[in-house]
């Protein structure tokens, strides 16, 4: 296990260093995207259409966060990540697309992104489920709200964050997925369990 | 005070408690974990647990941004006074521990998909009710996060299979959920009675601290069975891989139908958040899980 901190922008030849179980924190810009914006920035590509930001080098965050405005700022109360695999049918074409080097969420996500991660170079930091002031803490500005009109969970959040982790690297861009390797020894293992319970 | 604006009070109070601050019981647990894990990974997000944790109380906010469907558990003496605003009480104090704590809107109806706004709708938050002996109220918050709900299970085993049947139904519902609920968890089982009554029992069964051992010696080596199983399948924290799939497990049982052989398996998140106090007949109060405040 290695402990990476990137700024971004990321390039592509620094994600490659990475490997699955390595520990990344990273500092810069971050965006978040839920289903509704990954669908939306899609159809921009095809539209040809530029995005509100540059996502080449950044980390996309599947997050709805709880923001509140205090005198005119925005303040982010809690930042945990949501369940990652209802972007799966959008992440490959967003990778390939924008180019984006970290993807934040968390439970993992399947065949289809690992191999985009594989092919453009990008991977997969999964943060601790539930841990929404550690992840506030880390985001130290909001800079930016854009597709306000798809609502606060699910609109685009442009935050800039210090030393945002620790991302357990889950995904790498060489083809390995943590998550797919520890169901498949858990399978393994089940007959095992059954003995030892005399089942 | 009116004994209303007591319950009130309280119940707000546990709420907020409840939300920020995990009972003693579970912090302990989540800190031997990080200190027993093997696992790099695992290790790395019970660190990010325990981090989150003392940040949540020391910040005042809420350790996770689901905040939880809120069900109470009460048990009310037959002698207290003004059991009759009892839910109203705590469906006010559920507003205001929206508004103020505060906690995430977490009440959908599920047909129009409208969100009441602040927690309470149809049967929200619900009142499990309870009667017994004497003249004080004892009320508990359970704030039962989504994602853990999710990978609840009910399984109706055959009889003959019995007590086996009923380990690999638990064992089959841990290996499913994987990495869901967030791992570690606290892992409630509820055998007997019917299905509602299994499920029930599974869910109380959260209640009960990780470290208050079973009372019944059968009971309690059914359980240490379980949690032995549970951590032996390898999914870990966060389901990244690791020795500690569970914190604790809880068995509740009830008689059972000769044909039925009803078996409940509830989740409880890492974060088991959960607060209990007496309210006695001169209004006195007692926080049994966290302290005044």
């Amino acid at each position: 296990m290695t402990v990476f901190k990137l700024k971004t922008p990321i390039s592509e030849e620094e994600i490659r260093e990475l490997k699955v179980n390595d520990v990344l924190y990273v500092t810069g810009t971050m965006v978040t995207a839920r289903d509704a914006a990954h669908k939306r920035a899609l159809e921009y590509f095809e539209e040809g259409k530029t995005l509100p930001i540059k996502l080449e080098g950044l980390a996309v965050f599947h997050c709805g966060p709880i923001v509140k405005k205090e005198d005119d700022k925005w303040i982010v109360v809690a930042a945990g990540p949501t369940t990652s695999t209802r972007m799966g049918q959008f992440e490959d074409e967003f990778i390939k697309n924008f180019k984006v080097r970290v993807i934040i969420g968390k439970g993992g996500m399947g065949k289809r992104t690992t191999d985009a991660m594989k092919e453009h170079g990008a991977v997969y930091g999964a943060f601790t489920g539930g841990a929404a002031v550690l992840a506030a803490k880390a985001i130290k500005h909001v800079r930016a709200l854009e597709w306000s009109d798809l609502g606060m969970p699910e609109a685009l959040w442009i935050f800039e964050v210090e030393e945002f982790g620790p991302l357990t690297v889950a995904i790498d861009s060489h083809g390995n997925n943590l998550f797919e390797e520890v169901k498949k020894k858990v399978e393994e293992k089940r007959t095992t369990v059954y003995k030892k319970l005399g089942v | 005070m009116e004994i209303q604006d007591t319950i009130e009070d309280v119940a707000f109070n546990l709420l907020k408690q409840a939300v920020i601050r995990l009972p003693s019981d579970v912090k302990e647990a989540l800190q031997r974990a990080y200190e027993e894990e093997t696992s790099e990974a695992g290790k790395v997000n019970l660190k990010a647990i325990l981090t989150n944790i003392e940040f949540a109380e020391k910040l005042n906010t809420p350790i996770c941004q689901d905040t939880g469907t809120i069900i109470f558990y009460v048990k009310a003496g037959a002698q207290a006074r003004g059991l009759e605003k009892v839910e109203a009480a705590l469906r006010r104090a559920t507003k205001r521990a929206t508004e103020e704590v505060p906690l995430r809107p977490n009440a959908v109806d599920p047909l129009t998909r409208k969100n009441s706004g602040d927690n309470t709708g149809r049967f929200i938050p619900f009142v499990h009710w309870e009667i017994t002996d004497g003249d004080s109220i004892e009320i508990t918050a359970l704030p039962k996060g989504g994602g853990s709900e999710n990978v609840s299970a009910l399984g109706m085993i055959t009889p003959g299979e019995g007590i086996k049947g009923l380990k690999k139904f638990v064992i089959d519902a841990v290996i499913k959920a994987g990495a869901k609920p967030c791992p570690p968890n606290t892992l409630g089982v509820g055998v007997g009675g019917g299905a509602d009554i299994a499920m029930k029992l599974a869910k109380k069964a959260l209640l009960r601290p990780l470290n208050q051992p079973n009372l019944n010696p059968d009971l309690r080596k059914l359980e240490k069975e379980l949690y032995e199983a549970a951590n032996s399948t390898g999914i870990g924290p966060m389901g990244l891989g690791g020795k500690f799939t569970v914190l604790g497990v809880n068995v509740e049982y009830a008689h059972r139908h000769p044909a039925s052989y009803p078996v409940g398996v509830a989740y409880q998140c890492w974060a088991a958040r959960r607060a209990t106090a007496r309210i006695n007949a001169d209004g006195a109060v007692e926080y049994s899980t966290h302290k005044a405040r």
